[in-house]
């Protein structure tokens, strides 16, 4: 039962690691790149405008999509060193 | 054949695909019309949330938003994708987990609080219902733009076809027609789509060709945009914003009340596993990312075309543009879709300085009235309604009749996929949480069902009053529904899964608080309930506190519920033993089993 619950305890706290995570990347990409940090990349040039306007209207939900299913990857690897998976 | 037989014929026989699959998949058990069952496919669950979540709003204004806003509309898109990022990690995963049918369901048993329970119920309604107004008369105006019926008519139409389906197959037959839904809005969004990327920039590829080369011009799409939309005193395209702070809370909004929505969440319940919910908001992400990817291209083509369409030598120039700007069309020569439009009263042409060619450009700018007067211009003469970028887009660039009658198509399944959604939502919290739950415990599945299938069909009637009487704050949907479900349904949530010690009193304070403060604050600008006249400030950005519009307030107000809720919770005691072995059970995914009634 300790066994268990420290395994538990475990499991949980790398799922937390990994949202931390993902969840810094999902702010950069968004909020970084596309809004606040906007003029430090308005020199690199992107068909037209500049890459914070192109993070802004494609790359972050091209991003969006990358952290999902990289989340999923990790947690069903987890899920199953754990053991605690269905 | 014509055009009018052309929409008939795509319209009828996408109708004849939703109810052929509604007689398939009609629903025998509260878990069939509740969560399908709770045995959809993952990638099916992702096309149908697709569906579900690509309102008329989506599909429709979308476009016409970006086109006309620029930059600071892609809060729209990072807001309504980047909320799927939270969904995933933060809520999706453990609420299958928990398996219960509806979203109050989880925060009544969780904060042991029927209070927190009906708290919940009214969020979700309140919600709910705001957002399918937009649905009912958004069908309405693609019903009688292509059907040459009455706007009236065509909101009973819509009535009609989510009445035959949601009311017989509950979400097994919504989840299915959705998958068909979604085929059909993303096809007639793309087609048209990629004819004027071809068109003006010689790529196929919509989300390329936007920031590839302008054909005609050999200049980059976006510079050409920027240059021709700066010549008649609008601001640039791509120019950043000044408000960031503004920019960033309102995207925040967006993307916590995207994950707070409950005709959203409800989706996640019908799949097998929990493994199968983070998958499946992948891939509806995926789904919905080709529209959300497509849409910047739509709208800076659009936009390009539109001012090419009233300026024609602008489109070769590479610069001094005057000569092109003192020349526009002549009315009488005005293309055939802007005939077909002015009849909607969509597109409105006013001969201000009696020239007989049209003047289109921004007179409410002041540094540009000098440059206006010296072309001898004497107000803008063509007002163009944003919602008619989308549906107009197809004869714009002159395709087939086929593009429209598919157009035609695709705006009324978005609006229908996300009403029968919303409606589901609706229903199940009052036959479920409210009947079941709080007023008649000992009601049968028999007799739930039939409250179930009743409280549908009044939905449907309240919503199509609604659409037909659409009250002062239809057109508020946005602040309304995202500011609830953002500053009290997210929070709540998140707590109840993240924090084991949150208590019942934690929950109703940190909720109401939320709750409050936005209401609050959105009435301050927008009039108390909406009623016109009321505002207690005028809503300009000089009156926000800090330049903060009400549109963004919803951050705000998740940020009070949360910390409302861990002081309250602080300082009061700690939930029941069982409560906190629930909430350690939900984390892990061993032992989810089917989603069950109790």
């Amino acid at each position: 039962m300790a066994d268990s619950k420290s395994n538990a305890a475990e499991y949980w706290s790398a799922n937390l690691r990994l949202i931390f995570g993902s969840l810094i990347v999902w702010a950069l990409v968004s909020y970084g790149f596309a809004i606040l940090l906007r003029p430090l990349l308005a020199g690199i040039p992107v068909g037209g405008t500049d890459l914070g306007f192109w993070f802004a209207q494609q790359g972050s939900i091209i991003s969006f999509i990358g952290i999902i299913f990289h989340y999923a990857w990790k947690m069903n690897k987890l899920d199953e060193k754990f053991g605690l998976g269905e | 054949m014509s055009q009018f037989a052309i929409n008939i014929l795509f319209v009828g026989a996408s109708f004849a695909l939703y109810i052929g699959i509604a007689i398939w998949a009609r629903a025998g058990s509260t878990k069939e019309f509740y969560v399908a069952g709770g045995g959809v496919h993952p990638v099916a669950n992702g096309m149908a949330t697709a569906a579900d979540w690509m309102s008329a709003a989506s599909f429709i204004s979308m476009a016409g938003l970006l086109a006309s806003k620029g930059y600071f509309a892609s809060s729209f898109l990072m807001g309504w994708t980047g909320g799927y990022v939270l969904l995933a990690m933060l809520l999706a995963p453990y609420l299958r987990k928990f398996g219960k049918f509806t979203v109050p369901d989880f925060i009544g048993d969780r904060f042991y609080s029927s209070t927190a329970r009906t708290l919940a119920v009214i969020c979700l309604i309140v919600a709910s219902v705001t957002y399918v107004i937009g649905q009912m008369s958004g069908a309405g105006v693609a019903f009688s733009r292509f059907l040459e019926v009455s706007n009236d008519a065509g909101i009973w139409i819509a009535a009609l076809i989510v009445f035959l389906y949601a009311v017989f197959g509950g979400m097994k037959g919504i989840t299915y027609t959705q998958v068909a839904q979604y085929v059909v809005l993303i096809i007639a969004y793309t087609i048209p789509a990629i004819f004027i990327a071809m068109q003006l920039t010689g790529n196929p590829i919509p989300m390329f060709g936007m920031f590839g080369t302008h054909v005609e011009s050999g200049v980059p799409l976006l510079e050409k945009l920027n240059t021709v939309v700066t010549e008649l005193g609008f601001s640039s395209y791509t120019a950043d914003v000044d408000n960031k702070l503004n920019m960033v809370l309102f995207t925040l909004s967006l993307m916590f009340g995207t994950a707070g929505l409950p005709h959203v969440i409800i989706r996640f319940f019908t799949v097998p596993k929990v493994a199968d919910a983070r998958w499946s908001a992948g891939w509806a992400l995926i789904f919905i990312a080709l529209l959300y990817l497509t849409a910047p291209a739509v709208a800076s083509m659009a936009r390009l075309n539109l001012i090419t369409t009233v300026y024609p030598e602008a489109a070769a120039k590479q610069e001094s543009y005057e000569q092109a700007m003192q020349n526009p069309i002549l009315f009488s020569e005005r293309p055939e879709w802007m005939k077909t439009w002015e009849e909607t009263g969509l597109i409105k042409y006013e001969d201000k300085n009696n020239d007989g060619r049209i003047q289109f450009y921004n007179d409410k700018n002041a540094d540009f009235n000098n440059t206006a007067e010296a072309r001898g211009w004497n107000g803008n003469e063509l007002n163009v309604n944003n919602d008619i970028l989308v549906l107009a887009n197809p004869e714009i660039a002159q395709l087939p009749g086929w593009v429209i009658g598919l157009i035609a198509a695709g705006g009324i399944a978005a609006a229908l996929s996300t009403a029968a959604g919303l409606l589901l939502a609706i229903s199940a919290a009052i036959s479920h949480d409210l009947i079941k739950k709080t007023i008649n415990p000992n009601i049968t599945e028999k007799g739930e069902m039939l409250a179930a299938r009743i409280s549908m069909a009044a939905a449907i009637l309240v919503a199509t009053w609604l659409g037909l009487n659409p009250p002062g704050f239809a057109a508020q949907t946005v602040a309304l529904a995202f500011g609830i479900a953002a500053a009290s349904i997210f929070p709540v949530l998140m707590m109840g899964i993240f924090s084991v010690t949150m208590n019942n009193k934690g929950a109703v304070a940190g909720m109401l608080a939320g709750l409050i403060t936005t209401l609050v604050y959105i009435f301050t600008y927008k009039g108390w309930l909406f009623i016109p006249g009321t505002n207690t400030l005028p809503d300009t950005a000089e009156h926000w506190i800090l330049g903060i519009s009400p549109l963004s307030f919803g951050a705000i107000g998740a940020l009070i519920n949360f910390a409302t809720a861990f002081i309250v919770s602080g300082a009061t005691e700690k939930p029941p033993a069982e409560i906190q072995e629930m909430v350690e059970s939900v984390r892990f995914p061993k032992g989810a089993g089917e989603a069950v009634d109790h």
